[in-house]
């Protein structure tokens, strides 16, 4: 895991090899916190909600999850191990990322509590200079090693659920269909990148594989704008299909699309153009010979 | 690894088996267009459905096979391309232009008999006429 390998690197010693003096003032540190637990939680919440951040949570969501992360914290700083804090983070990051709360926020509240305990920390040791600075040296490292847990925890959830989309649009985005008997439609709809193309056209030389499809129509009239390299794609799809033994014909170029590929001089003369997606299915239909007829014209004249 | 050629009616059927040296497409080649003549062949279908790689010199050994034996007299259609490769092909630039393919060898007899048909039927008919 990326963090743990971060972890792994940073500067601060590790907590077993730490000096006894700094072991012992962070159970100080802890005592301190564990002793002022409920006040230091509701000054933190009250701070939260005058700096207007988590403004989708109501008070008391807000309150029962500062007590949690508040004790995650403590525990973090206790014992020095990061793992129960990225595991939480992960799974508040995944309660909270649905309902719109923004990285800034989380890095803000995380921010903000290590700010109030620090405070607190001052409000303590205030007589006494020079344990302050030795207990500041302590805290901080472990502090900003939290905040930097809880920040990195809720990105890479967040990066993980726009991984997760993506692949499901993408999934959506390309089904391939039979019409009739060896003619497969392949409607594309959004933005073509080149991941996607790939993806796209690896599809359809499967599917003409199983379904034997002799025809293939390829529907681009979802597509909004398209450039040399999307046009080049479409070329290469069209050469690929026909390399299996299928004709492609390309259906509702928009006029912008047909203006733009003159223009910018994409060879489309090796590609089959059929207005709209009817008249390619009656294209295909026709290379397939088959030829759909009024029912009446099919009953015998009395 | 020589390639066997079957003679099946009119047509002639290269089934390649196994990935081939150079020097052996260079002999499917010219085995073939020798075979094109002796058998009176109207077709040749070459089933390169067991190779999962095929080279810029594989592809024009095919397309090569294909033109001399149009120029024999016989029609040629590549079968079996497999996905992948297609893709791979496309992507490299290596089209087969000018060259027929179809799904399998079913898809490539059927094809034939339609383009030999044709011709069979239209061959005669014109110098009837003229």
């Amino acid at each position: 895991m990326a963090t743990k390998a971060k972890d792994a690197q940073s500067p601060l010693p590790d907590p077993q090899t730490q000096t006894e003096s700094t072991a012992a003032l962070l159970r100080e540190l802890v005592a301190h916190l564990r002793q002022n637990r409920t006040q230091l939680r509701e000054e933190w919440a009250r701070r939260i909600t005058r700096a207007q951040l988590l403004t989708a949570m109501t008070e008391e969501e807000i309150f029962a999850e500062a007590t949690s992360v508040y004790d995650n914290y403590v525990e973090a700083l206790e014992t020095g191990t990061f793992e129960a804090l990225q595991a939480y983070a992960r799974n508040l990051s995944e309660r909270i990322i649905p309902r719109g709360v923004e990285t800034h926020e989380v890095v803000g509240i995380v921010l903000l509590l290590r700010d109030v305990l620090a405070r607190s920390l001052f409000g303590k040791y205030h007589e006494d200079f020079d344990k302050l600075n030795r207990i500041l040296d302590a805290y901080e490292p472990a502090a900003n090693r939290i905040a930097n847990t809880v920040a990195v925890g809720f990105v890479q959830e967040r990066e993980r659920i726009i991984r997760q989309q993506q692949e499901a649009i993408r999934e959506l985005s390309t089904p391939v269909l039979q019409v009739r008997e060896r003619l497969l439609i392949l409607p594309i709809i959004g933005v073509i990148d080149p991941q996607r193309a790939r993806q796209l056209t690896e599809q359809l030389l499967r599917a003409i594989r199983t379904n034997r499809a002799k025809v293939v129509v390829i529907d681009i009239t979802g597509v909004a704008a398209m450039d040399s390299n999307v046009a080049n794609h479409l070329v290469q799809t069209v050469e690929a299909s026909r390399l299996l033994g299928a004709t492609v014909i390309v259906t509702g170029l928009s006029p912008e699309i047909a203006q733009t590929l003159v223009t910018i001089g994409v060879d489309l003369s090796e590609m089959a153009t059929v207005g709209d997606l009817q008249g390619g299915i009656e294209e295909a239909e026709r290379l397939l010979g088959y030829k759909v007829l009024p029912l009446e014209e099919l009953t015998p004249k009395a | 690894m020589e390639v066997p050629i079957l003679k099946q009616g009119h047509y002639l059927i290269a089934s390649i088996q196994s990935a081939l040296t150079d020097a052996d497409l260079s002999q499917l080649r010219e085995a073939l267009i020798e075979r094109v003549g002796r058998f009176r062949a109207r077709g040749v279908i070459v089933d390169v459905t067991a190779l999962d790689v095929m080279d810029s010199f594989a592809v024009r050994t095919l397309r090569d096979i294909a033109h001399m034996a149009r120029l024999r007299g016989a029609e040629t259609v590549i079968v079996g391309i497999q996905p992948e490769v297609a893709f791979a092909m496309v992507q490299l630039g290596l089209t087969l232009k000018g060259v027929s393919t179809a799904l399998d060898l079913e898809e490539g007899l059927a094809f034939l008999n339609i383009q030999t048909q044709v011709r069979i039927d239209r061959g005669p008919g014109r110098i009837d006429r003229g």
